[in-house]
């Protein structure tokens, strides 16, 4: 395999739905690649586009009221030219998804190990049982399930929350996918199984080499599980560096809002929170040029490009930053004290 | 002078299952099993823990909201315990409650103005000539447009909601307000606003908080003194600059090195990871709760329950082997 061409590579992809209130623009023109092995992470607020994104990777939820335009290329194969035949072989065996939920990912009438059976058979029509009942159990050993053999005939509801995950991880890696999109994976859990859960899918992807996507709402997943970051902003990117250089120097305004956002463990004092006023915008009356304009610190007057273009990425310092201010604003920002 | 709330002993068990032969409820849910606390005027105590720590089922009790099986709950000198009908309804204006998620705590075929004005025309504190007044002034007051009163709960977004909330708890003039995870719910931006705004109100109107969270950053923010709960017993508590800055019993210790930080460069090989999951409230662990899943558990942890000890700095841990710097 061609090692320079990227194993996912996102250009210009539009998502957006046909409502009775308007169109609502999900994702408005992203565009992103994903190296063999790598981990990335995808931040934002509610409604930013995230989860669309993602399932529009796999294509899920695509009704006829959706409208998505753009090219995802994996392995160098658009995705959305695929036929629906050619797409199932792709799911779940190329590309698997944790989902948030692990109750509502599982279904309840089925054995644990059934469930996972089957995500395995559906590539391989033609393995034994024992073949089966074999690559099971090593799925369940893996992911750090105890006594395996005994929970192979359990059913979700006699595991944990954190165990019902690790059994949706199961699922998600029986075929060794290139790609791992985890959407939200730790947020329906408890902060000690969360780092159980993070910690397992890191080692699990060290040992595999196959490349992750994390979506979260998180900073601090982040920081701690991915290598690149996105941060995304009503359907947009709105910053996209490395973890090391978007934690060190945010540049994107709304970034910087997030991190004084955050309220962090080490910090003590008591002083009110450097919040970002206002509210995220409805995605159906999106306003023209930059979509944060009306909750930005640092705006250019109405005259100015923020009111008319939507900011693309540019290269500022080591940041991609889709921000119309000058590029001795954004650094000069990007280091004073968050 | 007594502190403003101070509870002792609660219990509240819950019964599970029931035998066909005998009627009789087979199990016990031991939700909150012997919580003492005190809240002072003005002050807010944050309670965290993970789920199924009872932390919500004593936000109810305090609330009134459901009855305790045994203990005692004295606010300003009275016990309110076992008040009931109008006694009880005349606590109610000192002791609010802010719900957790603002999609459900809020009556949508009500307006903002309804569900503010319904406490005050329960209690009938102002007059209906005045309540149009009060609630626009509420709205003001948590930062809403007041000429939104006549908008109903699906017109607002969810911080927006969840000052609905707030303002509602605030309309009787409580001098203590209950906060079951107020912002759990709301994102990262939104959250920090809302948490702004209960410390300006506090400032501002002197209301004492009881803020339950499962999020030890926020709770950080917020509180003055901090009690950590496990399997429905408070494992340590004590004033929250002492005990971030050095927590003695290995659950806070645990707990507090799971947080993810939104920092680089953090060594996730210092990390305290612990090993499966809460055990069922059920049938919790003999001796310390904690034991199944703590590093230092030796034989006397299975065979006897700790007890809050002071630990010398006017904080309070359970632990056999409580970790001390010496």
């Amino acid at each position: 395999m061609n090692s320079k061409v990227p194993l996912l590579s996102i250009r210009d992809l539009q998502v957006s739905f046909n409502t009775r209130e308007g169109l609502v623009r999900a994702v408005d023109g992203i565009s992103f690649d994903v190296e063999h092995g790598e981990s990335i992470g995808i931040v934002g607020e509610s409604g930013s586009g995230k989860s669309v994104m993602v399932n529009a990777i796999l294509r899920l939820n695509f009704a006829t009221e959706v409208i998505v335009k753009g090219e995802i290329l994996f392995d160098g194969v658009d995705l959305l030219k695929l036929s629906e035949a050619e797409m199932t072989r792709i799911r779940g065996r190329e590309i698997a998804m944790i989902f948030q939920d692990p109750l509502s990912a599982l279904n309840p009438f089925y054995t644990v190990g059934h469930q996972i059976g089957e995500a395995y058979l559906v590539h391989h029509p033609d393995a034994s049982k024992s073949e089966v009942n074999r690559i099971v159990l090593n799925a369940l050993d893996k992911v750090g399930i105890p006594e395996a053999a005994k929970r192979i005939k359990s059913y979700p509801h006699e595991f944990s929350g954190g165990m019902r995950q690790r059994i949706v991880i199961a699922i998600a890696l029986v075929n060794d996918p290139k790609l791992l999109i985890a959407d939200e994976p730790t947020t329906a859990l408890d902060v000690t199984v969360q780092a159980q859960i993070l910690d397992l899918i890191q080692s699990l992807r060290e040992q595999s080499d196959s490349a992750v996507i994390l979506i979260t709402h998180d900073l601090g997943v982040v920081a701690e599980t991915a290598q690149r970051v996105m941060v995304m902003y009503a359907g947009r990117a709105a910053e996209s560096s490395t973890v090391t250089s978007l934690f060190e120097a945010p540049s994107h305004p709304y970034t910087q809002g997030l991190m004084r956002s955050v309220h962090s463990l080490e910090n003590s004092s008591r002083g009110s929170l450097k919040s970002i006023l206002g509210v995220p915008p409805s995605l159906i009356n999106l306003p023209g040029g930059c979509a944060f304009r009306p909750r930005c610190s640092h705006q250019l007057g109405d005259q100015s490009k923020c009111n008319t273009d939507k900011p693309e990425l540019r290269l500022v310092g080591k940041s991609n930053v889709a921000c119309h201010l000058p590029d001795e604003i954004i650094k000069s920002n990007s280091v004073s004290d968050v | 002078m007594s502190p403003l709330l101070e509870v002792t002993d609660l219990k509240k068990y819950f019964a599970t299952g029931t035998s066909k032969l005998l009627h009789r409820p087979t199990g016990q849910v031991k939700a909150v099993d012997g919580v003492s606390l005190s809240v002072e005027a003005g002050q807010t105590l944050g309670i965290v823990g993970e789920s199924g720590c009872g932390k919500s089922t004593l936000a109810r009790i305090l609330t009134r909201l459901i009855d305790v099986d045994s203990g005692s709950i004295v606010l300003n000198g009275v016990d309110i315990t076992k008040l009931r009908g109008a006694g009880l309804q005349k606590v109610r204006r000192d002791i609010q409650i802010i719900f957790q998620d603002p999609y459900n705590s809020l009556n949508p075929r009500h307006s903002a103005g309804q569900i503010i004005a319904t406490p005050m025309q329960i209690q009938k504190t102002v007059s209906k000539k005045d309540e149009v007044l009060r609630v626009k002034e509420l709205l003001e007051l948590v930062g809403l447009n007041p000429e939104h009163y006549n908008r109903f709960p699906h017109e607002f977004s969810g911080g927006q909601r969840q000052r609905i909330g707030i303002a509602r708890s605030l309309a009787l003039q409580p001098k203590i307000i209950v906060a079951d995870e107020p912002v759990s719910a709301l994102d990262v931006s939104i959250q920090a606003q809302i948490l702004n705004l209960l410390e300006d109100l506090q400032r501002d109107l002197g209301i004492a908080f009881v803020f339950i969270a499962h999020d030890l950053s926020v709770v950080r923010h917020i509180a003055d003194k901090v009690a950590v709960m496990y399997l429905g017993k408070i494992v340590e508590m004590g004033s929250s600059k002492v005990i971030y800055a050095n927590a003695t019993h290995p659950y806070t210790k645990a707990l507090m090195s799971a947080v993810p930080v939104a920092k680089t460069g953090t060594d996730r090989k210092t990390r305290i990871l612990l090993t499966g999951d809460v055990p069922s409230p059920i049938d919790p662990p003999s001796g310390c709760r904690f034991r199944t899943r703590c590093w230092k558990a030796q034989d006397i942890c299975e065979k006897l329950e700790p007890d809050l000890m002071d630990r010398g700095d006017g904080c309070v841990s359970a632990c056999h082997f409580p970790e001390i710097k010496a």
